[in-house]
C-alpha cells in the first residue's frame, strides 16, 4: 500500500482512517473537564491570588500566635511581674529580650525567667502577653460586630427585598436616614452614654467584657447594618426578575424551595464578602474608640489603647508604639487583601 | 431635578434633626446631672445651677427648649468653663476647616493625579508602586499614622516643630490626614480613568488626531473624575472624625480637641454642641457632594 504513489485527485480511500481507534486514543478524545463545584471552583481561583494566600498565611500565623501564646508564656496582661515571688522594681520599659537587674541576678543564681519577647511597658507588665491580648480582643470585636451586622443586615434587607411595595419603601426611608447620620459621632456619643450607664452595672456579661466593649457592640448593632440591608436587599430584588425564578414559579416550585436553590446560593457570595470586609472595618472602629481612651476597660489590652498608652513614652520607648501599630495594620492589611482576593474569586461582578 | 434637590434637603432636615434627638436624650440618659461629680454643693447652689442651666425643667421642655435656642445658634453654656459654647465652637471650628479643608484640597489634587498616572503606567513600574502605597494606606488607621509622623519627624529628625501656629508645623497634620482619603481617590481615579480610557470617544479623539496629553486630559480625566465627586462627602466626614484624634496628637487647638476634652470633663452640654455641630457639617457635605454628583451627570440616579 505505502509504496504505491497516490494520485491526489484519487478517489480511493485508505483503508487505514477505518481502523477502530485504541483506548489510549479515545481517551485523548475526551474533552470533558472535571465538574467543579461553585466553591471550588472560587477556592481554586483564591488559591491563585498571591496576595490572598499570604494574608491567610498572616491571620493563620497571627491566630495561632495569640491562641497559643498565653499557654506557653507564664504572665497574665495584667500581673506586674515579680521575681520569684518578690516585687521588682527594676523592670520598667525594658526592651526587647532584656532582664532587669533582679532578673539577671536570680538567673545568675540559677533561676529561670521566661524572656520578655518586646520587652516590658511602663508599669512593668510584659508586653509580648498585652499585645497578643490586645491582638485577641481587637479581632474578637472585629468578628462579632460583623457578625452581628450580618445577622441583622441579612435580615432586614431580606424583608425589605421580598415584600417590596410600601413596606419596602418605609424601611428603606429608614436605612437612608441612619446611613447619613455620622456613625463615628454617635459611636463616641453612644459608648459615653452607655459607659456611665453601664458602668456601674453588676451584670456578668457587662463584668466581663466591660462596659465599652458592649457599647460597641450595641452602636455596631444599631448602625454598621444598614450597607449590608441595602446590599441584600439590591441583590434580592435583581435575583427576584430572574428568569430562572420565573421558570422555577412556572415549573411550581414552593417558595421555600426557591428560596434555599436559587435566591441564598446566588447571593451568598456577595454576603460573605461584605461580612468579610466589615471586619477591618469593625477593628478600625475599636482601635479608634480605645485611642480615644473609650474602648476596653483598663488593664484589658487593646491595640488601640496599646497604641495610645505608648504615646506618653514616645520619645523614649518608641517600639512600645510600633509593635501593637503594625499589629494592626497587618491585620487591616491581611483583612482587605483577603477581602479582596474572595471578591474577586467568587464574585467577579463586584469588581470595581 | 428639582424634586430630587428637595427630596435630598427633606432627607438632611430629617437627619438632622434625628441626630439633634439621640443627642438629647442619650446625654439626658447619663444618670447624675453634671454637677453631681464636683464637689458636694449645698441644695440651694445646686437648684440654682440648675435653674440657670435649665435643668429643673421636665425633660420634653427641657428639650424644646434646647431646640430652639439651637435654631437662634445658641448652643447653651459650658458647665466646665461657664463660656458660651457658640463662640468656641466657631473659634475652633476656623482652625478645624482650615486644616480639613486643606487636607481636603490635597487628597483630591494627589489622589486625581496619582490616579491617573497608575492607569496610563498600567501594571508596569509606577503603577506597582502607587498599588502599594495606597493598600498600605487605607489599612492605616489616622492616628497610627500620625503618631508614627510625629515620631520620626518631630522628635527623632526633628526636622519640623510640633505645633505652634506656624504654617509649617500644619504639614504633618495634614499629611496624616490625606493619607487615608487620597489612598481612596487614587483607586477611584484609576479605575474610572481606566473604563474612559477604553471608551469608543478615546478612540474616536486618537483617530482624528489629538494630541495624547489633550486626549488625556480633556477626554478621559474629565470623565473619569465624575465618581471622585461622591466621595467629596464621605471624605470630608472621615477628616472631620480623623481630625478628632490627629487635632490631639499634634495638640491643635480645633474641634477636634475640643469634642475629646469634653468628654474628659464630663462637659455634657459641650458634647452634645460638639457633635450636632460636626453632624450638621458632615450631612451638609454629603448633600451638596449628592447634588453636585447629579448635576454634573444627569444620568446617574441614586437611588
Amino acid at each position: 500500500m505505502e509504496n504505491v504513489r497516490k494520485n491526489p485527485l484519487s478517489m480511493q480511500i485508505d483503508p487505514a482512517l477505518f481502523e477502530p481507534a485504541t483506548e489510549d486514543e479515545k481517551r485523548q478524545q475526551e474533552v470533558m473537564s472535571e465538574s467543579v463545584t461553585f466553591f471550588r471552583d472560587g477556592m481554586r481561583k483564591l488559591m491563585k491570588n498571591p496576595l490572598a494566600v499570604g494574608s491567610i498565611i498572616v491571620l493563620v500565623l497571627i491566630i495561632v500566635t495569640i491562641l497559643v501564646a498565653p499557654l506557653i508564656v507564664p504572665y497574665g496582661y495584667a500581673d506586674i511581674l515579680k521575681v520569684n515571688g518578690k516585687r521588682d522594681r527594676t523592670n520598667k520599659n525594658l526592651s526587647a529580650f532584656e532582664y532587669s537587674e533582679m532578673e539577671q541576678k536570680y538567673i545568675d543564681e540559677g533561676g529561670k525567667v521566661f524572656p520578655h519577647i518586646m520587652g516590658t511597658d511602663s508599669l512593668g507588665r510584659d508586653y509580648f502577653i498585652r499585645v497578643v491580648y490586645g491582638a485577641r480582643v481587637s479581632l474578637t470585636v472585629g468578628l462579632f460586630a460583623s457578625i452581628l451586622v450580618l445577622i441583622i443586615g441579612v435580615i432586614y434587607g431580606s424583608i425589605a427585598g421580598y415584600s417590596g411595595g410600601r413596606a419596602d419603601l418605609i424601611m428603606m426611608r429608614i436605612v437612608d436616614i441612619i446611613y447619613s447620620l455620622p456613625d463615628m459621632l454617635i459611636i463616641i456619643l453612644l459608648s459615653v452614654v452607655l459607659k456611665e450607664r453601664l458602668g456601674s452595672s453588676q451584670n456578668f456579661l457587662i463584668k466581663t467584657l466591660g462596659a465599652n466593649m458592649i457599647s460597641i457592640f450595641i452602636v455596631f448593632g444599631l448602625l454598621y447594618w444598614v450597607s449590608m440591608a441595602r446590599l441584600v436587599r439590591g441583590q434580592i430584588l435583581t435575583i427576584k426578575n430572574n428568569e430562572y425564578i420565573l421558570a422555577a414559579k412556572a415549573i411550581g416550585a414552593k417558595p421555600a424551595h426557591i428560596i434555599r436553590k436559587h435566591i441564598i446560593p446566588n447571593c451568598i457570595s456577595v454576603i460573605i464578602i461584605t461580612t468579610a470586609l466589615q471586619i477591618p472595618s469593625a477593628i478600625f472602629t475599636e482601635s479608634f474608640l480605645s485611642f480615644v481612651g473609650m474602648g476596653v476597660e483598663a488593664p484589658m489590652p487593646s491595640l488601640g489603647s496599646l497604641a495610645n498608652a505608648a504615646r506618653e513614652g514616645l520619645q523614649s520607648y518608641p517600639s512600645q508604639l510600633v509593635y501593637p501599630a503594625v499589629l494592626i495594620v497587618l491585620i487591616v492589611l491581611a483583612f482587605n487583601l483577603l477581602g479582596d482576593g474572595l471578591r474577586d474569586a467568587f464574585d467577579p461582578k463586584l469588581r470595581r | 431635578m428639582a424634586r430630587y434637590i428637595v427630596k435630598r434637603v427633606l432627607l438632611a432636615i430629617v437627619s438632622i434633626f434625628v441626630i439633634c434627638v439621640i443627642t438629647f436624650f442619650a446625654m439626658n440618659a447619663i444618670p447624675g446631672g453634671p454637677f453631681n461629680s464636683e464637689k458636694a454643693l449645698s441644695e440651694a447652689t445646686k437648684a440654682a445651677l440648675e435653674a440657670r442651666y435649665n435643668l429643673d425643667k421636665p425633660v420634653p421642655v427641657q428639650f424644646v427648649l434646647y431646640m430652639k435656642n439651637l435654631l437662634h445658634g445658641d448652643f447653651g453654656i459650658s458647665t466646665k468653663t461657664g463660656r458660651e459654647i457658640s463662640t468656641t465652637l466657631i473659634n475652633c471650628f476656623k482652625v478645624s476647616a482650615r486644616l480639613g479643608l486643606t487636607a481636603a484640597v490635597c487628597a483630591i489634587i494627589s489622589g486625581v493625579i496619582l490616579g491617573a498616572i497608575a492607569a496610563l503606567f498600567r501594571n508596569r513600574l509606577p503603577d506597582r508602586i502607587i498599588v502599594f502605597f495606597t493598600t498600605l494606606f487605607t489599612a492605616m488607621p489616622s492616628f497610627v499614622f500620625a503618631t508614627f509622623l510625629l515620631l520620626v519627624f518631630c522628635i527623632q529628625l526633628k526636622l519640623l516643630p510640633v505645633f505652634d501656629a506656624s504654617s509649617r508645623s500644619y504639614v504633618l497634620p495634614v499629611i496624616a490626614l490625606m493619607a487615608y482619603p487620597m489612598a481612596y481617590v487614587t483607586r477611584l481615579t484609576k479605575t474610572s480613568m481606566l473604563d474612559a480610557l477604553n471608551q469608543d470617544y478615546i478612540r474616536t479623539a486618537r483617530a482624528k488626531g489629538v494630541a495624547t496629553i489633550w486626549v488625556i486630559f480633556k477626554h478621559a480625566l474629565r470623565n473619569a473624575l465624575i465618581p471622585v465627586i461622591t466621595y467629596v462627602g464621605p471624605m470630608l466626614a472621615y477628616i472631620l472624625t480623623g481630625s478628632l484624634v490627629v487635632e490631639n496628637i499634634f495638640t491643635i487647638g480645633g474641634l477636634g480637641q475640643q469634642f475629646v476634652k469634653g468628654i474628659q470633663n464630663r462637659d455634657y452640654p459641650m458634647i452634645m454642641a460638639t457633635t450636632i455641630f460636626l453632624a450638621i457639617v458632615m450631612v451638609i457635605c454629603n448633600l451638596l457632594s449628592d447634588i453636585m454628583y447629579k448635576v454634573v451627570d444627569p444620568r446617574i440616579t441614586l437611588d
